[in-house]
């Protein structure tokens, strides 16, 4: 396959001179068995009442974490609805994204210290925006880049084509993630588009595009961390095809046998980023399966503690319909409030 | 007005547009110009003039042709700490750029809780009169004025267009600002020097009169004040309402004259079906129904496309003939 590996699907590895230390090894794989820990019970939740429509990642955490991981909190993250775990790698409190699934205002309002925007529901729509942020950053004198996801049936809108122009042309410190998960909804990716190898579309804005095994977290970092490299230093902006596939419906109201066979899912199941990097770690000798049970056990503690705080949240008044929507109210919004005041209470 | 100034000077409402840029880029250095052949060209209108020579390309700048893009890099660059003043080249070129707008310039502040926003303004020539080529003079304001979270603000006056694009800049919401392009060059005024605001929703009382209000906005504030001037040959006495901002709009100038007159007509080159003007006929019936001595009229385009044929542009585009008639049957009532 024409992209980028470090460990292979048998947990091998293959590129030995761009394997991290121990350290880095050991805290990617904790990040990633952690989002899966998210993405597991986010959907238990969800069929138990307790979070509303939910857009499950699994198999897809080695994209999502390895991504994220090479950013700081300088820099921006602008992701899509299925990138909770993209968001939660980069430092999103856990409790902030079941309060966003919860349809709770509470998690709608990103928290301050945090340069996360809030989930983009439309696709693409975010990529022009992360070449305005990275911009901003570039005209106020600072090195920060601007990270934005999309998965395969993003690179069919035309904001993703006006972005990479864009951002070419206008050298943006940029790191645009395509996640090519397979499936846009029903849609397989070979009926979205004749092109097979999404990375190779960034030649046409002149940008640098990398295809990479989307579920090696190694790899994925490794090609992340040069593209954000590259950006801080002024050289633009990458296009990164982070190969995978997404095992899990569409949303837990999908049903992905509408429309598509076990088979294939099967045939990714094998190639699972977080057992890949499991096995690999175990091999040599730096995990084992104590290490395993105090880290589920760490990762499960935190999870129950955060939903307990978002339980604490109240839910939303009436009034608050129409709070925010601009800085000061106009003169119609304020009469819309006292009339939804009167007529509904506080 | 919030005046600091007190020397004016002769401009037209191109040279003011361009004087108040050139003050927002000086004052505030969040400030920056982009659109399309905004940079050395200096914009097809040359409201940009001379910018990117004085505040150089980092701040003023082209982008590739790409109206999404445009905006929806402004949203970017408003949301990192950025006063992005973005200029698409003709409000009917602003279409491509829709699911920017609606989906994301007028929500971020409410989909954020307040946390992020976007202080982005978004300037965008409009309107008929001048002869323009196929889809350059549409009036879209309807469309921006009934996307929650969006400020709509269209000029007249060279001063007003310099004291409203100065607070639209420092506005901390996205505002929409049309300028009419048959105002650009056909109007002159003196214009206070220096930096001031006029603020965003309060109207302009043009004429003062007793007998009918007319109501208007942009490149038609020429044309009813013309048909007012008529009127009065004829002991007809109008109160022209200029309302300078769409959102917010100023409720209680629009009542208060027409509870004073009895008589309101609204004059528009937008198409007629859902635009502005029916908000404000629905805004005067819901309260100053018992004020009508006549029911409320509405001048306006025509629900076609805005023509391309010079020698029927005219009828299409109020003019002050139909405006007068307007004005008569409603004192006919």
């Amino acid at each position: 396959m024409d992209m980028l590996q470090i460990i292979d699907e048998g947990g091998t590895l293959v590129s030995p001179d761009l394997l991290p230390g121990d350290e880095t090894l050991l805290a990617l794989y904790r990040a990633m068995r952690r989002i899966r820990h998210f993405d597991e019970r986010a959907v238990v939740l969800h069929r138990q009442g307790r979070m509303g429509v939910y857009p499950p990642y699994g198999g897809m955490e080695a994209s999502q974490a390895g991504t994220t991981f090479a950013l700081t909190h300088d820099d921006w993250l602008l992701p899509t609805y299925r990138d909770t775990g993209a968001a939660l790698t980069y430092g999103l409190p856990i409790a902030q994204v079941v309060l966003y699934w919860r349809t709770s205002p509470h998690g709608w309002a990103m928290p301050e210290g945090l340069k996360v925007l809030p989930f983009y529901i439309p696709i693409a729509t975010q990529y022009p925006h992360a070449v305005g942020c990275a911009l901003a950053e570039r005209m106020q004198g600072r090195s920060n880049v601007a990270m934005a996801f999309i998965g395969d049936g993003g690179s069919s809108e035309g904001d993703f084509h006006e972005a990479l122009n864009f951002a070419g042309a206008l050298s943006a410190p940029c790191v645009f993630i395509l996640q090519n998960n397979g499936w846009a909804i029903s849609v397989p990716t070979s009926a979205q588009t004749k092109a097979v190898n999404l990375s190779k579309r960034a030649d046409g804005y002149g940008i640098p595009g990398v295809r990479v095994d989307g579920n090696d977290i190694v790899a994925v970092y490794h090609a992340t961390r040069e593209a954000v490299e590259r950006a801080r230093r002024g050289e633009g902006p990458t296009l990164i095809e982070t190969v995978t596939y997404r095992v899990k419906p569409h949303t837990v109201s999908d049903d992905p046998g509408r429309y598509r066979t076990e088979d294939l899912t099967k045939e990714w199941l094998t190639k699972d980023p977080v057992v890949r990097l499991r096995a690999f770690l175990t091999s040599r000798g730096t995990w084992s399966d104590e290490h395993e049970a105090a880290l589920v056990q760490e990762i499960t503690d935190e999870f129950e503690a955060a939903v307990l705080e978002a339980d604490s949240y109240g839910e939303p008044t009436p009034s608050e319909i129409v709070d925010h929507v601009f800085a000061t109210p106009t003169p119609a919004l304020s009469e819309q409030r006292a009339l939804l005041l009167e007529e509904y209470g506080a | 007005m919030t005046l600091t100034a007190q020397k004016t000077q002769t401009m037209t409402m191109v040279a003011a547009i361009n004087d108040a840029l050139k003050l927002a880029l000086s004052r505030d250095e969040k400030v920056c110009v982009f659109g399309e052949d905004v940079g050395v060209m200096g914009g097809v209108f040359r409201a940009t003039d001379g910018l990117q020579a004085q505040f150089g390309p980092a701040r003023v700048f082209d982008t590739p042709l790409a109206e999404a893009g445009i905006v929806g890099m402004g949203v970017g660059l408003g949301l990192a700490g950025m006063r992005p003043v973005a200029e698409i080249q003709f409000a009917g070129f602003l279409y491509p750029a829709l699911d920017q707008i609606l989906s994301h310039v007028g929500r971020y502040r409410h989909r954020t809780r307040g946390r992020f926003s976007v202080p982005m303004v978004v300037r965008a020539p409009y309107g008929g009169g001048v002869h323009t080529p196929e889809q350059h003079a549409d009036s879209p304001e309807a469309i921006l004025a009934h996307t929650p979270g969006v400020k709509v603000v269209i000029p007249s006056t060279p001063s007003d267009a310099k004291g409203l694009l100065l607070a639209a800049i420092e506005d901390p919401d996205p505002v929409f600002f049309f300028e009419a392009i048959k105002l650009y060059r056909s109007v002159k005024e003196e214009v206070p020097e220096g930096y001031f605001t006029t603020p965003l929703g309060k109207a302009r009382t043009v004429r003062e009169g007793d007998d009918v209000t007319v109501i208007c906005y942009g490149g038609m504030v020429e044309v009813c004040t013309k048909a007012a001037d008529a009127a009065r040959e004829h002991d007809i006495s109008v109160e022209v309402i200029d309302l300078r901002t769409l959102v917010p709009m100023d409720k209680d100038a629009v009542l208060a004259s027409v509870r004073k007159t009895g008589r309101a007509v609204i004059v528009t080159e937008a198409p007629r079906t859902a635009g502005f003007h029916s908000e404000i006929a629905a805004v005067i019936a819901e309260e100053a129904l018992d004020s009508l001595l006549a029911p409320v009229v509405r001048v306006t385009g025509f629900d076609a496309p805005y023509p391309p044929f010079t020698s029927v542009e005219d009828t299409y585009r109020p003019n002050p003939a139909r405006v007068a008639r307007a004005i008569k049957s409603v004192l006919d009532y």
